[in-house]
């Protein structure tokens, strides 16, 4: 736990510092809102397709941050010195997770208020608890997957290929799940009623890959 | 443990189900009563799926079983079974896809929720093989595929239960809602169909590893008559390859 917390901590400090990773995950969202407000020529949206672009900005933002969550630590030889340190290997899972959870979370400050802003027809006033869920369900379980993803295309020749490849198919339960779950929400007709299946769906989705990933990262570490 | 035992037997036993099957097919089963001819196809689409989605499966299993032992002859059996899984799977969409036309009129219909999870879990296994192979060392490449195994077996099962609570429910539930309306006829030709599919699916699985096995003792044999030092496995990546127990002098 303290390991963790020491590379969560050296990380999040190294982003600080560097600032490589957030601004530009933030700057890519805002890019793809304004492409999606060409591709789709509207100026406003509402409801199912307000949902589906979010949710498909933040995942694509979000491989961005995959892509570079352990570029450090191979490049820089992090990975050498911790298997040398006498600590729990798993530590490095919670910290990455976690770091990853932490920058979701700083992008979404900037991108959900920009998508308030730019794209989104009906305020979300009303239903903003009910969005702070799913965004939060949604960010460990994309942090989750995304942390194992990165950490298995990180040692192949293609790594900036592999990881979307293998990331995206695994979120598919994720985006069906928060899409479904927030179109309610946006709605031009003020927020529908909250469907309560999705949130439990997504809370099961974390649950399970991140026993899952617990139990099989070991494995990506050793040497 | 040599694949190549029992091969012939379990080649005949696969070969004489799986023609006793599509004859059943052609001259047993019943015509569908709404769908007609076309519903033949399910008699190849449906148990060719869950021959697929089970063999995924095992790829998982034989993972942990890689993981746990070190053995890296588990990680072979599950790479061929993944592999297997594959080809089966680009069967199943196609003939699904030739059942959607012929019923539905449309080559995909994105409201079936078990062709679209389908469609998911075979993206994800697609990228095993990339996966694998951009990875250059044996050990590591190993260990890498078993962990991939691993979460995509688990996957499978979560994923269809989250695209089967998005859609609609359209595709013919055969075995579950609607199985018992299914006619003696038909049940009797699907499962004698499961069974030709899942020996066919044995038969080839041993097959490769029969082959695989036979073609590294032949290595390993021509380098011990040209009398080489075994060369370091490295910088190759081509289908994992595993070293023999040494065999004993005669």
């Amino acid at each position: 736990m303290r390991t963790a917390a020491a590379v969560l901590r050296k990380d999040l400090r190294l982003e600080l510092r560097t600032r490589e990773a957030v601004p530009a995950m933030a700057l890519f969202a805002l890019t793809t809102f304004v492409i999606f407000h060409f591709g789709l020529d509207r100026r406003s949206l509402e409801g199912e397709l307000a949902a589906g672009v979010l949710w498909v900005t933040l995942l694509f933002a979000a491989m961005l941050g995959v892509n570079r969550l352990f570029v450090a630590e191979r490049e820089q030889g992090g990975f050498d010195a911790f298997l040398l340190a006498p600590v729990d290997r798993t530590a490095m899972f919670a910290a990455k997770a976690a770091g990853l959870f932490a920058y979701l979370c700083a992008v979404e400050l900037v991108a959900i208020p920009a998508f308030v802003v730019l794209l989104l027809g009906p305020g979300p006033g009303a239903a903003f608890p009910e969005l702070l869920l799913v965004l939060v369900l949604a960010n460990a379980g994309v942090a989750v997957v995304g942390t194992l993803a990165g950490a298995l295309a990180i040692q192949t020749r293609a790594r900036d290929l592999i990881a979307p490849l293998v990331a995206l198919p695994l979120l598919v339960p994720v985006v069906i799940a928060s899409a479904r779950a927030t179109a309610p929400l946006l709605a031009e007709a003020g927020a529908g009623a909250f469907p309560a299946k999705w949130p439990l769906i997504l809370a099961l989705y974390d649950v399970v890959f991140g026993l899952l990933a617990y139990a099989v990262f070991d494995y990506l570490l050793e040497d | 443990m040599l694949y190549g035992k029992g091969l012939r037997p379990l080649a005949l036993a696969s070969a004489v189900t799986l023609t006793a099957a599509f004859a059943l097919v052609f001259f047993y089963a019943p015509l569908d009563a709404d769908q007609g001819f076309i519903q033949k196809i399910f008699y190849v689409h449906v148990p060719m799926a869950i021959v697929a989605l089970l063999g995924f499966v095992a790829g998982g299993v034989m993972a942990v079983m890689h993981l746990r032992t070190g053995d890296r002859r588990w990680d072979m059996r599950s790479y061929v079974a993944i592999h297997l899984s594959l080809v089966l799977a680009v069967g199943v969409l196609i003939t699904g896809a030739i059942w959607a036309k012929g019923s539905w009129g449309h080559w995909w219909v994105w409201d079936e929720p078990t062709l679209v999870s389908f469609l998911i879990v075979f993206l994800l296994y697609a990228t095993y093989q990339p996966l694998r192979f951009s990875i250059e060392d044996p050990e590591r490449q190993a260990r890498y595929a078993s962990v991939f195994a691993i979460v995509a077996g688990a996957f499978v099962p979560l994923n269809f239960l989250a695209v089967r609570m998005a859609e609609s429910l359209a595709h013919p539930r055969v075995l579950s809602t609607t199985g018992g309306a299914m006619p003696g006829e038909m049940r009797l030709t699907f499962y004698l169909s499961l069974l030709g599919m899942a020996l066919l699916f044995v038969t080839l699985w041993k097959y490769e590893m029969a082959s695989k096995q036979t073609s590294m003792q032949l290595r390993a044999l021509r380098r011990k008559l040209s009398g080489e030092e075994p060369p370091l496995s490295v910088g190759r990546s081509a289908a994992p390859r595993v070293t023999l127990p040494a065999r004993p002098e005669r």
